[in-house]
Parts: C-alpha cells; structure tokens; sequence
C-alpha cells in the first residue's frame, strides 16, 4: 500500500503547472486534493513519473457570482463550496450534494475540480454538472477551452481533459426564475460511500405551478452520469403532480443501463433509480412551490 | 537507484520540523516513522478508516491520503498535540476515559481529532453534529455511543469552564 516512487513538481501557477504537463507528457499527473488519486496510486492502480501539485495556487481558489453564471476555482475544497450560503443561495444542488461527498476530513482536503476530473460514474459532483450543464474550462498552454459537461464525461475515470490541461474553472449555470427548487438523493451501503444509484432534480414553476423549466439526472449506473433533457422536456407547462413525477422516473430509469455487482443486483438498481428520481423531482418541485 | 529527497519544513504541534523525505513518503509515516509520533495511528491507507485523521492548518484531514512532501509550508496538528502543555489529558481525552469511549484504543486518535475539529467550531453540537463529525471515523469497539457521549461531555464541560 505504498506509491511508486515519482518526482514531485509543486507549481505556484495555472500557467507553470500547464507548462509542466506540456514538459512531461503523459506520464505526469496532477494532483488536487489527492483524496482519489492518493489511495489509487498507493493501491498502485495508476502511477505518475512526476506528480505536479496544484494545491499552491491560490488562483485555482475561488467562488464568484457572475451574470448568469457562478464560477468556482477547480482546487476550491468541497468544504468551502458546502459552507459558502451565497452559493447555495443559487446553486443549492452544489451543497446538497456535497452531503453525500465521503465525510469532513475528505471534503476539507477534496476538492470540486479534482472529484469531476476523477469521474467516477457514481460520484455526485459529475451528476450535477451534468444536470445543470455545468462547463468546464481546461487550460493548456496554448490557451483555454470550454468543454461542457455532456462532452466530458466520457467513461468511467475518463474525461475529455487532454493530458497536458489542467482544469482551471468550472461555470455553473444559474436559474433566474424566482419559483427554482432541487434536490439530491441517493441509496449508497453507508453514508459517504459512493452511490449504489442517484438523482438529482432542479424545477422551475410559473405562478400556477406549471413546470417552466426542468432538468434531472441518475448516477451509479452507467459509465457516467446521466441527464435526461430529452425526458425532461416533456415536464414543461405540465402540473407534475405524482402520475407525471412517475412516468418521467420510470422512463429516465429504464434508459438506464444497470448490471449487478457485489454491492446490489441490476434489478434493484432500476428499482431505486425509478423511486429516487421520482424524490428528486418531488421534493425540487416541492421546494420551488414553497416560494411564492 | 536512490530516489530523490525533498527538504521540507512543517510546522508539527507548534514545533518547525526539518526533514529530507522521498516524495511517495505518506504524511502519517512521515509522522510516525520518522518523527516517531506514534499516537497518529495507520488503518487501511486507503481514507476509509479514519485512524490517520490529523489537523492540516486546523482541519480534520486524513495523514494517509497526503504526501509529507506536500505539508512543506504548513502546520499539522497530531494527537499529541491535543494534550494540555504540561502533558495531561484535555478536556476532550478525559472525556473519553471518563466515559469509556475507548475499547482498543486503535480509531481512539483519529476519533479525538475529528471530535476536536467539532468542538473548534461548534461549541454546543448536537449528537446529530456530532455523529455526523465522526461518520469517517471507523470504531469497531464501542458501538460509537460512548464516543458520542464522550464528546457531548467535553462539551458541556468546556461550556461551563467559560
């Protein structure tokens, strides 16, 4: 349970640690919070030549509240995004997910950049970048791009992220309607765990209750979390009352491809996404009509 | 082939500690090994148990999943480090005795860290707080009720020692 040996690289920039991966090729990692990483590279599951520590740069800590759009620094720690009420004022999804993400000694170290470039399929952060369509900004040293999270979840512990990028933001998309609710469940073994299956929801109503705007997710069951835009499509001008909550539970769950392992059977998995994602949408549609 | 070495400088237990480390070397056999400060225990190496968890300038963070190379510059705060100045038990440690939170004894340091980083913010928790604040803490003794009444004594003792 020891790391193979590597060189350590502390970078003190976003443009030494992109010019670092550039120097050093594939065989160069970055670190963040390390709380993936670490175990993986001391169970010797993966290995880094050099290991290039981002923790340093306080450039890559921040959360900022734009137009439209909140921006949170790829190695902002799990614990500041939980604790920051302005940001859950608008992006309460980040925080009630972040009640699942493992316990309080990893969300102080973990990071919200390091959990969505690790992608795990049933790791919660992925599962609401992907509902909300969050973006996702890499830099390298030719320049930035933008990556939105439905290209960059690619399979499990894959990304689009090329190996010389370094993750430098994340944009998640803000909802103006006064009437927003959302939600985050899920079923895992023990909390902190990763999920066996979750669903995340966020409604928008009018002033009749009529579904303006909605957008859900299930993870744990395919090779990346899942949103359902296609599904969620259908919700709008609806009242969602219980039979529209279910049929939009079923039809995103059966999409899903579910299989057996040791944790739980493939038909108890399609069992909790159905019943999950049909919570998720109640209780965001439950929160948004609390608001008149 | 002899790996290279780092020099780094950590603050441990308020004392500036110097050392040459290889960079795969782990923060808590660093602590251990090393600086012989052995009341950070070693679970399973892999963040799951909690028995590694330490203070990284003032957090709870778990010793196992950091490399000794990456606390150059910062402060870390152990087990030992929780006693008074003289060498006796804090409120918090006596509590546990007091108590019988304690069986083995092995999560006992990772308990009283993540207990400690409660207390440091949360001066009167409730036992959801608490037993929220060592959900990554594995005990497989006491059932963790003990804990948590060790922790809801510390409490109510430091609140009335104001």
């Amino acid at each position: 349970m020891k790391a193979a040996a590597f060189d350590y690289l502390r970078a003190t920039s976003v443009a030494e640690a992109c010019a670092l991966l550039r120097e050093h090729g594939d065989e160069a990692r970055l670190i963040a919070g390390g709380q993936s990483l670490t175990p993986m590279m001391a169970m010797r599951l993966t290995r880094a030549a050099q290991l290039i520590d981002i923790n340093e740069i306080s450039a890559l800590k921040f959360i900022a509240l734009d137009d439209g759009v909140a921006r949170t620094g790829a190695c902002t720690r799990q614990c500041v995004i939980e604790r920051d009420a302005a940001l859950a004022a608008r992006v309460p999804m980040l925080r009630q997910a972040l009640m699942w993400v493992g316990h309080i000694q990893t969300r102080n170290r973990g990071t919200v950049g390091g959990s969505l470039m690790h992608a795990d399929p049933a790791a919660e952060l992925p599962l609401v970048a992907q509902v909300l369509g969050a973006t996702l900004m890499l830099r390298s040293v030719d320049g930035v791009r933008a990556v939105p999270a439905a290209e960059f979840f690619i399979a499990p512990l894959t990304t689009a992220a090329r190996a010389d990028e370094c993750l430098e933001e994340i944009h998640w998309p803000l909802w103006n309607t006064h009437r927003t609710g959302s939600a985050f469940v899920e079923t895992s073994r023990r909390h902190g765990d990763f999920a066996i299956v979750a669903s995340a929801a966020q409604i928008a109503l009018d002033d009749e209750g009529r579904c303006t705007r909605a957008a859900f997710g299930i993870g744990g069951g395919n090779s990346t979390p899942v949103a359902f835009a296609h599904i969620a499509k259908n919700l709008l001008g609806a009242l969602l009352d219980e039979q529209t909550i279910a049929a939009a539970a079923h039809a995103s769950a059966n999409e899903m491809e579910f299989s057996s392992d040791l944790h739980a059977g493939a038909d108890y998995r399609l069992h909790l996404a159905a019943t999950l994602t049909a919570r998720a949408l109640r209780d965001a549609r439950d929160q948004a009509l609390s608001k008149s | 082939m002899s790996e290279k070495l780092y020099n780094i400088a950590v603050e441990v237990n308020g004392v500036v500690r110097q050392a040459q480390v290889p960079a795969r070397l782990s923060l808590v056999d660093w602590l251990r090994e090393e600086l012989r400060l052995t009341g950070t225990h070693v679970g399973c190496e892999h963040g799951i148990c909690g028995a590694c968890s330490i203070m990284l300038n003032g957090d709870p963070v778990r010793a196992c999943l950091m490399f000794a190379v990456q606390a150059d510059g910062h402060k870390i705060t152990t087990v030992e480090g929780l006693a008074n100045a003289d060498g006796t038990l804090s409120v918090l440690q006596d509590s546990f005795c007091q108590t019988h939170g304690l069986q083995c004894g092995y999560c006992t340091p990772g308990m009283l860290i993540a207990a400690q980083g409660l207390l440091n913010t949360v001066s009167q928790p409730s036992e959801a707080q608490i037993r929220e604040a060592i959900g990554g803490n594995l005990c497989r003794c006491t059932g963790y009720q003990q804990i948590v009444d060790a922790v809801q004594l510390a409490a109510e003792r430091l609140a009335e020692s104001k």
